[in-house]
């Protein structure tokens, strides 16, 4: 297909999801779940380029986006669990950032 | 429980039905049809994809790489369906499938999703506490396995290939079958290994 | 302590510790015929390009919380395929009342 972007993120690139709220600005629909805003993960594999879902869920035009499969690590999510086990999860390129270096503490 | 719906809500569906009706957009054929469709599929068809994947090489390489292809393969017809992601449990680790935002689930192969599947305490436990979920279907992992919970967010649904247990060489595929139920496929149980089955 | 710019939607409930010792209830009752209704009706809709099932999705998450969390599943589609309907133009209100 002609519209499918380049994926930004390759396998294996550390990212950070965007700590966004839109859900407390006003109307829309997301699909990154809250308890990943923030967080640190590794882009597994690229799933594909699919139509914003943000956007068909109110009937506008809706560009394709890169979709990802990323990994998580399970514990740090919610301060509880055992160490490796993961949480993998399809998060578009939108909400992904490059990982940033080391945060400050 | 799966509480039956409200008597208003009976009556709202089927005012909705007539207006649609009134204006042309859905007939009761369409309505039987399509319902009678989607009745159709069910979990065998899943367990019938793994055991055929248990048994046949190639056949697993194509469950993996593209999984409504393989669907296609045995003659489901997954035009219209999402695409279908299928991941491979391995001695070292153990993949469970939720939706936590709503009740995305790989229908095609499994039909409707039953009503744990849907429920809110499956949703917001399972990727915080899934060893402790598991375990409310008597499933404990050993030590050294990993879980991976698989939170289906978007444009893919997916179901697990679990590892087929020891002690079925030579099953054929029918046999193995059995031994994947749509939990299994879901990945909140192991298939029983037979040793295990004959002493229930 | 809960952080009011950081409050999920209704429907985002993955890890909320509230369900925390809610015990999943191993139901295995299929749809009964109005689920397996609606959930046609939402197919034959989509198909004809009347509705996407993100629309369906968003219609579930205006639900308000105390009514989202007390309709049966179906029931939650059936609100969101009606309003959509609605929205869309392809019934009326006064349609509905007959």
């Amino acid at each position: 297909m002609t519209d499918t972007p380049a994926p930004r993120f390759a396998p294996g690139t550390r990212v950070t999801v965007r700590d966004d709220w839109p859900e407390r600005r006003g109307p829309c629909h997301i699909r990154t779940p809250h308890y990943l805003r923030g967080r640190p993960g590794t882009v597994q594999r690229v799933l594909g380029a699919f139509a914003n879902p943000e956007d068909l869920a109110f009937g506008r035009p809706a560009p394709k986006r890169v979709l990802y499969h990323v990994l998580f690590e399970q514990p740090p999510l919610f301060g509880e669990g055992r160490p490796g086990d993961d949480v993998l999860v399809e998060v578009f390129e939108h909400w992904l950032e490059p990982a940033a270096e080391r945060q400050a503490a | 429980m799966s509480t039956p719906a409200r008597p208003q809500s009976l009556a709202d569906l089927e005012a909705l039905v007539a207006a649609l009706k009134a204006r042309g957009i859905v007939t009761e054929e369409e309505l039987a049809a399509r319902q009678a469709q989607t009745d159709r599929a069910s979990p065998e068809i899943g367990a019938r994809m793994v055991a055929r994947a248990w048994t046949d090489p190639a056949y697993r390489a194509l469950l993996l790489s593209d999984g409504a292809a393989a669907a296609e393969a045995m003659g489901v017809s997954m035009a219209g369906a999402p695409p279908l992601g299928v991941l491979e449990d391995t001695a070292g680790r153990h993949h469970v499938i939720v939706c936590t935002l709503c009740s995305c689930y790989p229908r095609a192969v499994l039909g409707y999703p039953p009503h744990w599947y849907k429920s809110f305490a499956y949703r917001a436990r399972v990727v915080r506490e899934p060893r402790a979920v598991l375990a409310e279907w008597g499933t404990t992992l050993p030590d050294n396995v990993e879980v991976r919970v698989v939170d289906s967010t978007a444009d893919y649904r997916w179901m697990v290939l679990p590892l087929r247990p020891a002690g079925t060489e030579g099953w054929s595929e029918e046999q193995l079958m059995a031994l994947v139920t749509r939990d299994v496929l879901v990945g909140v149980a192991l298939p029983v290994p037979p040793r295990a089955a004959a002493a229930e | 302590m809960p952080d009011p710019d950081r409050t999920p939607a209704t429907h985002d409930i993955g890890g909320l510790s509230r369900y925390r010792c809610v015990p999943v209830e191993h139901d295995e009752a299929p749809p009964d015929e109005f689920g397996r209704r609606v959930d046609a009706l939402r197919q034959i809709l989509a198909a004809k390009r009347m509705m996407t099932v993100d629309e369906l999705r968003r219609g579930i998450e205006a639900i308000p919380p105390d009514e989202y969390f007390e309709l049966t599943y179906y029931e939650r589609w059936l609100r969101s395929i009606t309003t959509l309907m609605l929205e869309k133009g392809a019934v009326s209100a006064e349609e509905l009342k007959r």
